[in-house]
């Protein structure tokens, strides 16, 4: 696989996201929600007289909130991956990128690269927004500065596989979709394990702690490798050019 | 330069091409004829590495479509201008040539140097940094053919180069490819513009997924038809058309003043036709030959008539 190659690929998508207002607003939107709206929503709740949040509660609260970095990892490249495939194939540009010398591997990873790497910038900024907001609001609650940890460490560990899963997952949907709209909601039906593991935390059925979010990792991780096969053979220049409608 | 031998290609139970077998010389501009799902393009994307083979073989230069490792080579050595321009439209002239230009390792410099030069050639150098979805569908033609030579290929693809072009884009386009062949580069090119293969062809194939025929223009418009001589009289009538029948020569079309006589060697055979006509009182203007156009060949050919 040549590096460069798929740097290429992933540097022009670059250049074309840098003009569609649509995508960088669909990779920022989610990221400043848990970044900025829920360390917000915490400090409301800690404003609320009788009934305003304990120091007992607020961790609890604020570990069900960052577990959405990891929800939003999947949803956010469904974004620009679709775009990105689905994008090339209504313009009917990757027969000419296919007839240069670079392999179906430089490709697949230039589109891996550009679809994960704005999300997952974009998560990080918002992580870090998330914890400076939410050791400024709850410092005088609970004494200590609650992040960093070992908790947000572990999620965001794990958000970068569930992003790369949400690409690969993209790269087969894109390969029978003809418009970006149905490939981005297709696409995002990924997001429903990951909200059915939340709400199963939340409803008590088990408990995310570090260990199991490093478990959840490591499972993200496995799918993420069985499924980059599955996405290469969907990405094959003969599939491309001949199964790809 | 391209041999293809018995090169076939089957989708499921669907055969696109058929034993096609063929040899295109270096610095040849070979034209590609057929109808709509002739297999055209199924072809061109065997010889570029897109598709592969179901049977049969073939090379460009010395290199084996089929060989995982003569791939890259391959690709290296052709540029393909793909039936639809594909440009990035969100991308500025300058932008798409110079991400294909990256792929096949060209130095900046002189990355730089062959964009410029290829722009000032096909005069968008003056709009390199406007973005091509914003331009007309001849400029964009333009772009991607810019884009097929970005890395100087020694084989040139073109695949239907002039489809849905206005006539002034598609003469743009046809004189470049002209412009092209004086620099002996090899072009395969695919049409189903019988004028544009007649025009910048030396040879061309006729193909309806098995090859029909192959030579140039003139060949194949003489070995299928044999020549034809148009008389030009001051009128025609009755006596004149059966004094060339009782000769025993076949008839073409006849006007009130012409008469197209098909025969095998007009040199020598003209002065007896004319000595008929004469003979049956008709006052001859003038002789010319009409061969049958690369048209009549094509439709021919590809109907079975």
């Amino acid at each position: 696989m040549d590096l460069q190659n798929a740097w290429n690929v992933a540097r022009k998508d670059f250049k074309i996201y840098r003009r569609k207002p649509s995508v960088i607003y669909a990779t920022v939107a989610m990221p400043l929600i848990v970044g900025v709206v829920f360390p917000l929503i915490v400090d409301y709740s800690m404003s609320r007289g009788a009934k305003s949040l304990t120091a007992a509660a607020a961790p609890g609260l604020m570990d069900s909130f960052s577990i959405w970095f990891i929800i939003a990892a999947a949803i956010i490249p469904t974004a620009i991956a679709s775009y990105s495939l689905v994008g090339e194939k209504i313009q009917r540009s990757l027969e000419p990128m296919l007839a240069t010398p670079m392999s179906d591997g430089d490709i697949l990873l230039g589109k891996t690269l550009s679809a994960l790497l704005l999300p997952l910038g974009a998560l990080y900024t918002g992580s870090v927004s998330f914890m400076v907001l939410l050791d400024t609001f709850t410092h005088g609650l609970l004494g200590y500065n609650y992040y960093p940890n070992w908790h947000i460490a572990a999620i965001l560990f794990a958000a970068p596989f569930a992003a790369l899963l949400s690409v690969e997952v993209n790269v087969i949907i894109s390969a029978r979709m003809t418009d970006v709209r149905s490939a981005q909601q297709s696409g995002a039906l990924l997001m429903l394990p990951f909200v059915g593991v939340f709400l199963a935390s939340e409803l008590g059925f088990f408990e995310l702690n570090d260990t199991n979010l490093v478990i959840l990792a490591g499972v993200l991780a496995a799918v993420s490798v069985a499924m980059f096969f599955v996405a290469k053979a969907a990405f094959q220049r003969e599939e491309i050019l001949t199964r790809w409608k | 330069m391209i041999d293809t031998e018995n090169l076939t290609k089957n989708f499921g139970n669907v055969r696109a091409v058929d034993s096609v077998t063929l040899h295109v010389d270096g610095g040849e501009v070979f034209g590609f004829l057929g109808p709509n799902g002739a297999g055209k393009t199924t072809t061109v994307r065997m010889l570029a590495c897109l598709v592969g083979k179901s049977s049969g073989s073939a090379r460009i230069g010395e290199y084996e479509i089929a060989n995982k490792e003569d791939q890259p080579k391959i690709r290296r050595m052709i540029g393909l201008l793909t039936e639809n321009v594909g440009l990035y439209e969100e991308l500025s002239a300058y932008d798409n040539l110079d991400f294909y230009g990256r792929f096949y390792k060209l130095a900046e410099q002189k990355r730089r140097e062959r964009i410029e030069y290829l722009l000032k050639l096909l005069e968008l150098w003056d709009k390199r940094d406007v973005a091509a979805g914003t331009f007309s569908k001849g400029m964009k033609q333009k772009l991607a053919i810019a884009r097929a030579l970005i890395h100087d290929p020694e084989v040139l693809f073109l695949d239907e180069p002039t489809a849905n072009l206005d006539p002034e884009a598609s003469k743009t386009v046809r004189d470049f490819i002209v412009e092209l062949k004086k620099e002996k580069r090899t072009i395969f090119l695919n049409t189903h513009l019988l004028d544009e293969a007649e025009r910048v062809c030396d040879r061309v194939a006729i193909l309806k997924t098995r090859l029909i025929s192959i030579g140039s223009p003139q060949e194949l418009r003489h070995s299928l038809s044999g020549r034809r001589v148009k008389v030009q009289l001051q009128h025609v009538d009755d006596s004149m058309v059966a004094a060339v029948k009782k000769m025993g020569y076949q008839l073409g079309e006849v006007t009130a003043n012409s008469i197209v006589v098909s025969l095998k060697d007009p040199e020598n055979e003209n002065p007896a036709i004319l000595r008929s006509i004469q003979s049956a009182g008709g006052r001859v203007v003038f002789v010319t030959e009409v061969g049958p156009s690369l048209e009549d060949v094509y439709l021919k050919l590809v109907r079975g008539e």
